[in-house]
């Protein structure tokens, strides 16, 4: 427990050292401190932001209805290709970790609905999508590259978030833990 | 002379060969095909974000214009400043768009190009958007190099952005 208490107050020191070398450089290139908060935020052991939207199927997607399951929340676009190939690995999880507690949820971030009603259907994607916009992105601390996933435990705190192409294992790695036996 | 050992050699290469033959079939269904890499733009075109900032705002030198050739809802949450959205150059309607933005300026105007959807290997929108200057006949076109994408290579790096379309 210590050992842990002691990694996130390393992780907490090294963010910190992080956002102050990033602020002065931020100085040194004369931006002010309006545009400073356009930086994306991490949403870490926070409490993942709630939302409701209908998804690609028509059926209403409220983020608190899962409140007592894992959720892994992936902003995914038609245009990212790292983000597809993410995607047959998440079906399997749904069909291999879905009994146990895992649900997965995809927002698209797709300018236009069509392109990703059709890749949801030629991916046979057996989770639920929704269409995002720059609102929800800012929700989640600024959606500004994809893929962006976050692991959301049953609590509704945010576990992880993975940023950019990542090694896929480390992200099933850290939901197993998160699921009932 | 024992032939067992060469048949089991010749079984063990065939379940090598059938495994790495699925394996790259598997792989290629599932990855989509790049239009044009945003890789096989030369090196020499790459701009890195410190020089746009520096290009921007140094006194008296010629601006560039700054265009941002991916997705709109990335560009409504930050953008470099003054850039402006013309549309994903992966896609017809951006590339028009884009055509139709620049045919009335110099071909040797300062273009700067840039998306930051994903990283640089797999953006599908650098690649068509810099082939069509050149297609044009501009000859000063840069590309802004963001390895990653543009929250990790530009906003967290504190450059400067602005919301909104």
């Amino acid at each position: 427990m210590s050992e842990v208490s002691e990694a996130i107050k390393n992780s907490a020191y090294t963010l910190r050292c992080l956002s102050i070398a990033n602020l002065l450089l931020g100085l040194c290139l004369g931006m002010n401190a309006a545009q400073a908060q356009v930086a994306t935020t991490s949403l870490l052991l926070k409490e993942a932001p709630e939302f409701v939207r209908t998804d690609l199927e028509n059926r209403k997607l409220d983020l608190h209805a899962y409140r007592g399951k894992v959720v892994l929340l992936d902003f995914w676009a038609t245009w990212c290709a790292s983000c597809q190939i993410e995607m047959p690995r998440f079906v399997a999880w749904q069909s291999q970790y879905g009994p146990r507690g895992l649900q997965i949820i995809g927002i698209s971030m797709d300018d236009d609905p069509e392109l990703a009603r059709k890749l949801y259907k030629k991916m046979k994607l057996n989770y639920p999508v929704a269409m995002g916009d720059e609102k929800l992105g800012q929700l989640y601390g600024g959606v500004l590259g994809l893929p962006l996933t976050f692991l959301i435990d049953s609590q509704g705190k945010v576990q992880a978030q993975f940023r950019g192409e990542t090694d896929l294992n480390l992200i099933e790695d850290e939901l197993k833990p998160l699921l009932r036996p | 002379m024992n032939i067992r050992p060469v048949k089991h050699l010749v079984i063990a290469a065939l379940l090598v060969f059938s495994f790495v033959f699925i394996s790259s079939q598997l792989q290629a269904q599932f990855t989509p095909t790049p239009i044009a890499s945003a890789l096989s733009i030369p090196e020499a075109q790459w701009l890195k974000p410190e020089a746009l900032v520096h290009m921007q705002q140094t006194k008296g030198a010629d601006k560039p214009l700054v265009f941002q050739v991916g997705s709109r809802m990335l560009f409504a949450q930050a953008h470099i400043p003054g850039s402006e959205y013309i549309g994903p150059g992966s896609q017809p309607a951006g590339i028009q768009q884009l055509q139709n933005r620049v045919s009335a300026l110099p071909r040797k105007k300062l273009i700067v190009l840039y998306c930051g959807c994903c990283p640089l290997s797999r953006c599908p929108n650098l690649g068509p958007a810099f082939a069509k200057l050149g297609e044009m006949g501009f000859t000063n076109v840069k590309v802004l190099y963001l390895a990653d994408n543009f929250g990790a290579d530009w906003a967290d790096k504190g450059f400067p952005v602005e919301k909104g379309n």
